[in-house]
């Protein structure tokens, strides 16, 4: 089996999982539907050679925001009585929404198109490997490494002020 | 890839899927003896001499009871539950190095099913998936005691993986490569990272407590206050399942340990030995290296008492969290400065 | 006031040393403790291969004892169902017909004699009580059953038979009484 079969295959078991995320009734479906299309993008990732990437993208993605998704949704009472009724124009604008982000999409497809069909092989196999990737990030891309670092802090300094106050108001 | 290389690794898998089944068979009878000899008791004794049959007959029980599924409860998931922590449980050992070399018909052997360049993170991301099982499980089954016990699980999961994260990254930096083999490769002799690292093995080892939800972190699956938890519902071989997926977690996680800080298969003198000798010599050292792990680790169940919730949360965020931190911080300022970075 | 151990401690509230805040030497302690106890001798008595060695004056089923010539010893005087505490003990007395002399030691005897074993606390103010030298508690374990009327036994399970006597002399006082 080629790898070109390997990519349509899991390219396609992709598209059907992250369809089912949106299709499936129940919440917590969703969730784990969402799961095995992460899964599936770090196949994507293996198959590209970029191991670091897949494994990271699971543990991050897979392993922690998704169950902190699931932990906040076992918590709520998600029960079809409970379902909010939606109302048109909160429907229209969904549409609208939806459809902008298609359409982007649309766009960023059409731009893949041009560098040939289907599957092609990287340039060079070892750039997806820890040491070229980190070597990468201290140097060409230093400072939007640094930028994204700072960012985090601010997120937990934000995190952590706003445990703080919560607790004050109970005292 | 060829076909001898093809048959061997299989061959190795299966040869680990068996090894892992059955030392975690036998932890469960290794458990209860320790635990009664602990508490001053004999403990099982009537399967075979010394009880030494019980595993068997406690997997042919477990297999013999009913299995029921609840009528409210989410079928599926219910039955995937205990799939995916069995799997989880037992995928981590493709990236253990379990020895040197064996040289078998003339053809190099490596032990190790799967050289990953980046092992270490391999375990940690196959670790932070196997939570899935648990919160599935707990949820499907439709029962507040078991929901209680996947969010127990999930919350004490992603708290304690950040310290274990934070404390094994000092190791990659001593050792300068995420892969497993490398690691134990650096260890060589009696070089061991815990000469270097003791913090940081100290943070890892509680850490891997309650990532293995073994006491005194068995909040998941307390009978006291949750009636067993995310098992609660499970009977017959479900519940089999995810008891034994927790001693072969058992198994794999103690392996790791001493892979990280305990040099793997590594021991003193073993340069004096060479080709299958020394493969042997080194699968004996570091299965004895696993035993006791796994002693210390039900050694300390059967010592000390649960923690309560906020004393958990508040061990690993106020705690380990930091100590985690400012240890790698040092770690990183000795590297640098022996590397002459500064 | 004296104390009669020297165990007394005085409890204090207060706050924790750092040393006591880590925790971790008291843990150690904890697992030392438990490890010590890994090597102990266990105390356990294996059941079925091994039986406790049971005290001489150890008190449980009841037996009614015939005399030498294989007659019963009871009379049916009721003394030991006055004495005793539990009120386990029914008899219904009967008299002694002829040629009956080989059946029964002498003129009254009981015609049916029960004692239920779920109210019995087996404290052998009965044997005590008994001025015969008829009823006495052996070393045998009341066995159980599985309905509540199996616990009430008669006399086809109280006296004993006539070519298997119960030797009760180890355990009990069986020199006769002087005063009759």
């Amino acid at each position: 089996m080629s790898l070109q079969m390997i990519s349509v295959i899991l390219g396609s078991l992709t598209i059907a999982s992250a369809l089912m995320v949106v299709l499936s009734k129940h919440p917590i479906r969703s969730v784990i539907y969402l799961v095995i299309t992460f899964f599936f993008i770090s196949a994507m990732y293996i198959l590209m050679n970029a191991q670091f990437l897949a494994i990271v993208n699971m543990i991050v993605y897979a392993g922690a925001i998704m169950v902190l998704f699931l932990f906040v949704l076992m918590l709520l009472n998600l029960n079809k009585e409970m379902e909010p009724e939606t109302s048109r124009l909160g429907l229209i604008s969904a549409l609208i929404a939806g459809g902008t982000l298609f359409l982007v999409m649309i766009t960023a497809l059409r731009d893949t198109f041009q560098y040939g069909k289907g599957y092609t092989a990287l340039k060079t196999p070892e750039s997806g490997l820890v040491e070229n990737l980190g070597n990468l990030l201290f140097s060409k891309y230093l400072v939007p490494f640094e930028i994204s670092s700072i960012l985090f802090i601010a997120a937990m300094v934000g995190a952590v002020l706003l445990a703080k106050r919560e607790k004050q108001v109970i005292d | 890839m060829d076909t001898a290389m093809l048959i061997e690794k299989s061959a190795l898998v299966l040869l680990l899927f068996l090894i892992s089944l059955g030392v975690a068979a036998y932890q469960t009878y290794f458990e209860r003896k320790l635990a009664a000899w602990i508490q001053d008791r004999v403990g099982p004794d009537r399967a075979g001499p010394f009880g030494i049959l019980q595993p068997i007959a406690d997997g042919t029980k477990m297999f013999l009871k009913e299995d029921f599924i609840p009528a409210k409860a989410d079928k599926w998931l219910f039955i995937i539950g205990p799939g995916i922590s069995m799997f989880t449980a037992l995928i981590t050992s493709a990236v253990v190095p379990w020895g040197t070399n064996l040289n078998l018909f003339g053809r190099d052997i490596s032990l190790q099913v799967a050289d990953f360049n980046i092992g270490i993170l391999f375990v940690f991301g196959v670790v932070s998936i196997g939570v899935y099982g648990i919160m599935i499980g707990g949820w499907a089954s439709n029962n507040k005691y078991s929901l209680y016990g996947a969010i127990r699980a999930s919350s004490q999961m992603i708290s304690y993986e950040l310290a274990m994260g934070i404390s094994a990254i000092t190791i990659v930096m001593l050792s300068g490569s995420l892969s497993l083999n490398d690691i134990v490769k650096s260890q060589h002799g009696m070089n061991w990272n815990i000469f270097y690292q003791p913090v940081a093995f100290f943070i890892f080892f509680i850490t891997s407590l309650a990532e293995l939800n073994r006491a005194p972190f068995d909040l998941p699956e307390c009978e006291s206050e949750l009636i067993g938890g995310y098992h609660t519902e499970y009977s017959s071989m479900k519940l089999g399942l995810y008891l034994f997926s927790e001693y072969t977690s058992m198994f794999v996680s103690s392996a790791i340990m001493a892979i990280l800080f305990f040099g793997g298969y590594n021991f003193p003198g073993m340069d004096a030995f060479s080709g299958n000798t020394l493969a042997i010599l080194s699968i004996a050292a570091f299965a004895l290296k696993i035993f006791l792990f796994i002693f210390v680790i039900m050694w300390i169940r059967w010592t000390i008492p649960r923690f309560r919730f906020d004393q958990l949360m508040h061990l690993g965020w106020k705690v380990l969290i930091p100590v985690a931190i400012v240890n790698m911080l040092i770690t990183g300022l000795v590297v640098a400065w022996n590397q002459g970075w500064m | 006031m004296e104390s009669l151990t020297n165990r007394k401690k005085v409890v204090s509230d207060k706050p924790m040393t750092l040393w006591e805040k880590i925790y971790i030497p008291a843990i150690v302690g904890g697992m030392m403790t438990t490890f010590k106890h890994m090597l102990r001798r266990r105390k356990t008595i294996k059941y079925p291969e091994e039986t406790r060695v049971f005290a001489p004056v150890y008190r449980g089923q009841h037996v009614l004892k015939r005399d030498e010539q294989g007659r019963e010893n009871c009379t049916a005087c009721g003394l030991c169902a006055v004495a005793c505490p539990a009120e386990a003990i029914t008899m219904t007395s009967a008299e002694r017909k002829k040629g009956e002399e080989h059946l029964y030691r002498e003129e009254k005897y009981a015609s049916s004699y029960e004692i239920n074993m779920l109210r019995c606390i087996f404290c052998g103010l009965c044997e005590e009580a008994c001025p015969k030298e008829a009823v006495f508690l052996t070393d045998r374990i009341v066995t159980t059953e599985f309905e509540r009327d199996e616990f009430i036994y008669g006399k086809d399970k109280l006296v004993e038979a006539i070519d298997d006597r119960i030797d009760i002399t180890k355990r009990q006082f069986t020199g006769k009484r002087t005063e009759k």
